[in-house]
Parts: structure tokens; C-alpha cells; sequence
């Protein structure tokens, strides 16, 4: 088990490399950041000067080289655009994109599995029907332009939320945290049902096929040929054992919820890592872009391993020796 | 028992009365990006020198019409040709209580000349400056140069004790990871200081009370949100949360405009978009054809090919001004008797086969996607109204990072491509200097000449404009130049673009061309 651990962790520092190497490969080819830097009419030694001076002349490879290294030490360069740490940067719109991807993910789990257990004990009623065709909109609209409807319906029509921002937030610690405020508390609303929605939607259809085919397997048969009520049956024998999937999806999507709030946070102008991505993109901010992608990568693994192990221990499936069981054969 | 209480609901309507608050006066508004650092220096940004300009003030500023005041210098002379005396305004103060003296604008001058320092233009020409008294300051320039003060607007000016103190003492080095306190700090004579700030997400500003200045504002508190999204940006004001943002997209100009308690301030902005074109090489790069842009006749058809009227209706949407030169004709009155080529495809079909190309010829054709208003429409317009006359334009529309490193040099990676400029002095001088003038590599003139045309009488003229002080000369000078210039189109002017400010019915500001925003201008009613 300690074993497994440590060897994924090794595993993970090589996915960072390979991230890395890979982003560094392409960062010829997203532009010039010296341009993004200096002014409009900038003579040409000011910029050879620039240059030169950032590193930018040297081969890829030598560029690479030395980023692993200050990147080893944890030092992670200072952004081009911000002319301040990558580090502080990212440490101040963390805990954003954080409590924006956990928000989504408990919103999707909240909504989505009752609502799939629901469709899947009464599939054939009226309002099953319903939920689930509306539930395809979930799937087929871009994040950006549900987002979109959302501020102007909410926003500008009704007036309920804000548009845009995170509202007040308290700091503790190094952490700032937009729960404890009530415009914290609205501002979070719109931007994490449109993050979820599409989570919302797999979880809502993944438990319902569960559940479906859960209902139609021998056991449940039997705990109703027992005489266990309805409720015994749905929720204490059939829902645990859909719920693994469920986890094991939750957990890896997750991932990409931190990773890829990019829209979302841009439509809501949340303050997050994504959106400071985006910029960097336009920017060509290589350090922050170098930077960024590297922490998603490790979050990525990070998430995975825990999903494994989450897997581990709810399974006693896995939990047996196999060694011992193939020796029986 | 009546009377009593009419009695003390009276006095307590008085006493609340009497005690009434004055109204606080609090402004918001928005602009796509925010000011990502504080330090003058530090950056050479249109809209953070211009957010910055609110804070700290230069020895000269502009009013809304862009004509030079005196700000932090209150008079200046020229003592002899290669000689400025300015006075210093006496009884100023930074935001710190430091006084504002001679040693400030020596040292700010100094740290605008350092290697890290992203604005050493402003001290273009200048070889020493040289403390007086303390307050009198003199700038000795290398040549006559009549117009010093064009790009000190936004030279700020700061406080040597403080940033000596602080860490700021120079600019911000990206290399050695030294941060300087400028950065996250500022500490300027201006009308507002910053009293909280968030980089990316808010900074709030209260007034200046010891400001030397009569405030033309009624502001007690200040409050900008970058709003990078278009389209929440134009709910946020439409929704009220803020009073005023700007750029307002061309498409929803209509939207604000109808909306109840909301409208769009429109203007001309100075930026000039322009189509410029390889006039160096012998064959289209990448091609072993011709290279049609260096016989005149090609260049006019291609002039004439193209209908800036239906640009300006059609994508425009009416917020545009055609221009005939490469300036705005607000910063060059006398350039409004050129007149631009008329749109004539026939013409243009006809000098294309006087040419030698009847059956017209194929053409890259490079404009980027995110910097102008509406530029990749603009380019697609044009590639229809070429084909009409026989042009065939392959379009590739790029984001500006990576156009910017093709077209420019050493690369030069074009045959014709759509660029725009707005000259930082508000001078025609930039413009010739920089855009018209014989590309030299020892003094970087003509650098963004990208096409590298060359007329010895244009170079000739663009040095004696950059030291004649007579204005009545000068002037015919620049006209001569241009004249020369639009003759043998060496560009093709299209249009200025327009600004367009969206705010609140109860907000009053004024506009500037170039803009900036001055929210010390603002009030709110």
C-alpha cells in the first residue's frame, strides 16, 4: 500500500516533467512576450536589451533547463506582466478557482444525484421525462453562453445577483474565502451552477443507469422477496452500490473543474487561476503559463492517486490478497 | 399629549436634518484590463500611464481638448536653443506630505533613464537636467527640440525620499527578482491616492484633500473593476453595479443607448488604421512572383479598390472617420486639404492592367484579430472588394502576439498587412519618424516602417521638422511630407477608429481622443 503510494508520487513527477518539456516545446509558438512588454515604438536595443536580458535568446532546451531547476527550488520566476512573483500570484487566485471548482462539484452531487435516483425509480413518469430532456441542455449548451444568459437574467433583468466579481472577502490566513460574506455568498451562485451544470448533467444520468440496472439484478430481488420496504431497498442496498462510479467519475471530473473554470471564470470576471491563465496566454507571461500548467498537472495526479485509493477502500473487492487467492486457484 | 408628540416627531425631523450626512459620492466603473503594476516606469501601457495619471502628475498635462496646461511646471521658457528653464509650482505636496522640489524632478529623470526602465523615450534629447534652485529646473537637449513637453503628460513625476526610502529607487528588475516597492506602492501629487487594492479584482481611490488643484469632481470614493468579458461588462453597467466602462463593443452601442438610465459617449480616437505594404523585396515573399507593391499604379488600385464608406456603415457601424493621412486631422488641421482616393474599381482594374497585371494577381494578406476595433472584419471586407477588381487575398488573422512578432523585424513576413498607430505626442514628427522615414538600423529610425520605402526628401524633412520652432514653418513642412507620402501611396490610409464610453444618465465626464480616462473630471449627480 505504502509501496503503491510512493510509486505513484514518482509517477507524478514525471508527468509534471513531461508537462513541462511539452509546454515549453510550444511557448515558440504562442508569440512574442518581449512585444507585450515594451511600448509601441520601442527602439530596437531596447528590445534586443529585454531579450537578452530575460534569457529569451538561448536555445529552448537552456531556457528549460533553467526553469526545472528554479522550479525544483520552488521558485517560479517572476511574471513578465505583473513584474511580481508567479508564486504570490497564483497563491492569491488559488483559493478562487478552489472554492469555485468544490462549490460546483457539491452543487452537481447535491442536484444531480437525488434528481438520479429519482428518474431512475420513476423513469416512466411525467416528470422524469421532463428533467431529463432538460437535462441535455446542460450538456449541449457552452459553458460561456449559459454563463451568459445567466448574468443577464439574474443581473440585469431580475437584479437578484451580481454580475461579476466575488464580492467581499474575508482572509484567513493566506486563504481568502468568499462563504463568510452574504455578496461573497451571492457572487458564488451563478458562476458555480454554470461550472456544474455540465457535471450536473453526467451525475444525474450516470446514477440514473445505475440505479436501473442495479433494481434489476438478483440481489434486489431477493431483499424484496425478503419483505424489506421500498425505502430499505433504494437507498440502503441499491444507491451504495451505485455510488461508486459515481465517486470514481466526481473525483477525476474534479480535476478538470479546477482546471478548465477558465470560461467560467472569465465570463464572471472570478478571480481565479484560470482566468489569470487566459491573460498570460494573450500576454505570452510565459513564466505564469510554465508555472500554472505544471500545478494542474500535479493536481491531476494528485486527484487520481486519491481516487485510487478512495477506490481501494470502498471496494473489499480489491482489498484481497491476490497472490492468496490465485495460490487457491 | 398630541402637541407633545408633534412636538418630538418635529424635533427629531429637525435633529436628523441638521445632522444629515453630505451624500457620499462614490463612483465605479470598469475597463477590460487592470493596471497590473503601479510603477511610472515600469510600463508604457496606454491605459495604465493614463489610470496612473489620476495619481501622480507630470510638469505639463493636457485638458480635454489635448492642449499642453501647466501642471507641476507652472511656466518654462527656452533660454537658449539647447536650453529649457521650467518653474516648479511652489506649496505642492505628495500624497506622503513630502514637498514636491527641484531634486523630485532630477531624480524622476534619472530613474526614467534607467536600464530597467520601460520609458526612457520621455528623456529623448535630453542630455543632463540641472537643479537651479528648488524650484527651477533646466533640461539641456542634444538638438532644438521644440516639442520637449509633447509626451511628459504622463512623466510622473515622484518622490525621491520616499522611493529611496522604500526600495523603489529603481524600477522593477525582472531577472534579479528584486521587486520594486513602486510596484505595489504609489505615492504621486495627484488628485486621488489608492487606499485598497487587489490586483485583477479592485482598487479604491479616495480624493486627494491637499491637492494644489480646484477639484472639478464631486467624488468622495473611487472604485475600478477590470471587467475583461464584453459581455458582462455591458451587463454589469446595464445592471447598475457600476456607473461608468469603457470600451462599450461596437455591436451593443445601440443596446446601452436604449437601455433605460444608461448611454454611449462617442468620440474620435487618434489611432489611424492603415494597410501597409512590402515595398523592398523584388519578389512576393515566398513566391517567385513579382512584387506588385513596388510599381505606384498597384498600390493605387489598390486604394481605389476599396469602399472605406461601406467599412465605415457596415462594420464600423458608423464609428469611424475615413482618413486621407496618416494622423488625425484633429492633431493636424492643415492635413484635411488631402484628400483621399476615390473608391473606383473600374480605375483600379484599369491601372492594374497598365501594370501588367490584367488579370489582376494573388496576395497574402495578414491583419491581427484582437487589437483593433473590428480589424478582422475590416480585412475580410477588403479581401471582397479586391477580388472584385481581380485581387485574390489570402487572409490570415492572427492574435496580436504573434502578428506583431511576424510583420516586425527582423522578420518583415508580409505582403500587405493592416496596422495602426497613434503617435505618443500627439506630433506628426512620431509619425514621420517612425512610419515614413528610411529605415536606419545605428539610430532606429523608420523602424516601423516595415514596408522600407524611402524618399530622400521625406528623411530630409522629418530631421529639419524635428528642430524647426516655428510653428507657421513647421507646419508647412509636415504638409509637404505627407503630400509626398500620399502622392506616392506608400500606405493606404483607411480610417481613424472612434471611442465609445458607456455610462450612467446621471454621470458627467469628459472624453478624451487618446483614451485616457481623467476620472478627476467626473461628477456625479
Amino acid at each position: 500500500m505504502i509501496a503503491f503510494v510512493i510509486r505513484r508520487l514518482g509517477q507524478s513527477m514525471l508527468v509534471m516533467f513531461f508537462v513541462a518539456l511539452t509546454a515549453f516545446g510550444m511557448f515558440q509558438y504562442i508569440g512574442d512576450p518581449v512585444n507585450q512588454m515594451v511600448a509601441e515604438d520601442a527602439t530596437e536595443q531596447e528590445v534586443e536589451l529585454l531579450r537578452e536580458k530575460l534569457g529569451l535568446n538561448d536555445p529552448p532546451v537552456i531556457q528549460f533547463f533553467h526553469f526545472a531547476v528554479k522550479a525544483a527550488q520552488g521558485d517560479f520566476g517572476f511574471s513578465y506582466q505583473h513584474k511580481r512573483p508567479v508564486a504570490d500570484m497564483i497563491s492569491e487566485s488559488m483559493p478562487a478557482t478552489i472554492e469555485l471548482a468544490t462549490t460546483s462539484a457539491i452543487f452537481a452531487l447535491l442536484v444531480g444525484v437525488p434528481l438520479g435516483v429519482y428518474t431512475g425509480l420513476r423513469r416512466y413518469g411525467f416528470a422524469s421525462k421532463m428533467v431529463m430532456t432538460i437535462s441535455l441542455i446542460g450538456i449541449s449548451l457552452p459553458t460561456f453562453l449559459i454563463g451568459i444568459l445567466f448574468i443577464y437574467l439574474f443581473a440585469v433583468i431580475l437584479g437578484w445577483l451580481p454580475s461579476f466579481g466575488r464580492g467581499d472577502v474575508v482572509h484567513i490566513g493566506t486563504w481568502s474565502t468568499g462563504f463568510l460574506t452574504v455578496t461573497g455568498i451571492k457572487a458564488i451562485i451563478l458562476p458555480a451552477i454554470t461550472l456544474g451544470l455540465f457535471q450536473m448533467t453526467l451525475i444525474l444520468r450516470l446514477v440514473r443507469s445505475e440505479m436501473l440496472e442495479v433494481l434489476r439484478t438478483d440481489y434486489i430481488k431477493f431483499a424484496r422477496a425478503r419483505g424489506l420496504n421500498n425505502r430499505a431497498v433504494h437507498f440502503g442496498h441499491a444507491l451504495k452500490n451505485t455510488l461508486v462510479p459515481v465517486i470514481t467519475i466526481t473525483g477525476l471530473q474534479l480535476g478538470s473543474l479546477i482546471a478548465f473554470a477558465i470560461i467560467t471564470e472569465t465570463v464572471f470576471q472570478w478571480p481565479g487561476m484560470g482566468r489569470q491563465f487566459l491573460q498570460a496566454i494573450q500576454e505570452v507571461d510565459i513564466p505564469f503559463m510554465s508555472a500554472y500548467l505544471v500545478l494542474i498537472a500535479f493536481f491531476f495526479v494528485i486527484i487520481n492517486l486519491v481516487v485510487d485509493l478512495l477506490y481501494y477502500v470502498v471496494d473489499p473487492r480489491l482489498r484481497i490478497d491476490r497472490t492468496k487467492v490465485a495460490g487457491h486457484g | 399629549m398630541y402637541k407633545a408628540l408633534v412636538g418630538v416627531v418635529s424635533a427629531a425631523l429637525l435633529v436628523s436634518a441638521a445632522t444629515l450626512p453630505v451624500a457620499a459620492k462614490e463612483f465605479k466603473w470598469a475597463f477590460q484590463t487592470d493596471t497590473t503594476h503601479l510603477d511610472p516606469h515600469g510600463h508604457n501601457v496606454t491605459f495604465s500611464a493614463g489610470f496612473l495619471g489620476n495619481i501622480y502628475e507630470g510638469l505639463v498635462r493636457r485638458n480635454e481638448k489635448l492642449e499642453i496646461e501647466p501642471a507641476l511646471a507652472t511656466k518654462w521658457e527656452l533660454v537658449s536653443p539647447k536650453v529649457w528653464r521650467f518653474h516648479l509650482r511652489k506649496g505642492v505636496k505628495f500624497h506622503n506630505g513630502n514637498d514636491f522640489t527641484a531634486d523630485d524632478v532630477v531624480f524622476t529623470a534619472a530613474r526614467t533613464l534607467h536600464e530597467d526602465s520601460l520609458v526612457k523615450r520621455r528623456m529623448a534629447t535630453v542630455d543632463k537636467v540641472v537643479k537651479i534652485d528648488d524650484h527651477t529646473v533646466e533640461f539641456h537637449t542634444s538638438v532644438p527640440n521644440p516639442i520637449l513637453t509633447a509626451e511628459w503628460e504622463n512623466w510622473h513625476m515622484m518622490d525621491k525620499e520616499w522611493a529611496e526610502k522604500n526600495g523603489a529607487a529603481s524600477p522593477t528588475n525582472l531577472n534579479k527578482g528584486i521587486e520594486s516597492f513602486a510596484g505595489r506602492n504609489a505615492n504621486g501629487t495627484g488628485p486621488f491616492k489608492i487606499v485598497e487594492r487587489t490586483v485583477d479584482v479592485k482598487t479604491v481611490l479616495v480624493p486627494n484633500p491637499d491637492w494644489w488643484d480646484k477639484p472639478v469632481h464631486n467624488l468622495t470614493k473611487v472604485i475600478m473593476t477590470p471587467i475583461t468579458q464584453d459581455a458582462t461588462r455591458v451587463a454589469a453597467l446595464l445592471s447598475g453595479e457600476i456607473d461608468m466602462m469603457y470600451p462599450v463593443p461596437v455591436q451593443d452601442i445601440n443596446r446601452v443607448n436604449a437601455n433605460n438610465g444608461t448611454s454611449v459617449t462617442v468620440g474620435p480616437e487618434l489611432r489611424t488604421i492603415f494597410l501597409l505594404m512590402d515595398q523592398l523585396r523584388d519578389n512576393l515573399l515566398g513566391t517567385d512572383a513579382k512584387n506588385p507593391y513596388k510599381d505606384i499604379k498597384v498600390r493605387q488600385a489598390v486604394y481605389h479598390a476599396i469602399n472605406i464608406e461601406a467599412i465605415k456603415k457596415k462594420i464600423m457601424r458608423g464609428l469611424s472617420d475615413p482618413s486621407s493621412i496618416m494622423i488625425s486631422p484633429k492633431l493636424f488641421p492643415k492635413g484635411n486639404s488631402i484628400k483621399r482616393l476615390a473608391y473606383d474599381p473600374a480605375k483600379a482594374k484599369a491601372l492594374l492592367a497598365e501594370a501588367g497585371y490584367p488579370n489582376g494577381f494573388t496576395t497574402r494578406f495578414d491583419c491581427p484579430n484582437d487589437r483593433y476595433v473590428n480589424d478582422e472584419q475590416i480585412c475580410q471586407a477588403i479581401v471582397s472588394m479586391w477580388a472584385k477588381v481581380g485581387i485574390k487575398a489570402n487572409l490570415t488573422a492572427q492574435p496580436k502576439a504573434k502578428y506583431f512578432a511576424q510583420i516586425g523585424r527582423p522578420n518583415r513576413d508580409f505582403h500587405i498587412g493592416l496596422l495602426g498607430w497613434t503617435p505618443g505626442s500627439f506630433d506628426s514628427h512620431n509619425v514621420l519618424s517612425n512610419l515614413h522615414v528610411t529605415w536606419n538600423e545605428k539610430t532606429s529610425q523608420g523602424r516601423f516602417n516595415y514596408g522600407d520605402f524611402s524618399n530622400a526628401r521625406v528623411d530630409e524633412l522629418t530631421e529639419m521638422i524635428l528642430v524647426e520652432t516655428d510653428a507657421a514653418k513647421r507646419d508647412a513642412m509636415i504638409l509637404e511630407a505627407y503630400t509626398i507620402t500620399t502622392d506616392n501611396v506608400f500606405y493606404v490610409p483607411l480610417h481613424q477608429q472612434a471611442l465609445a464610453w458607456g455610462k450612467r444618465d446621471n454621470i458627467e465626464m469628459r472624453q478624451r481622443a487618446d483614451n485616457q480616462f481623467r476620472f478627476f473630471w467626473v461628477r456625479v449627480n
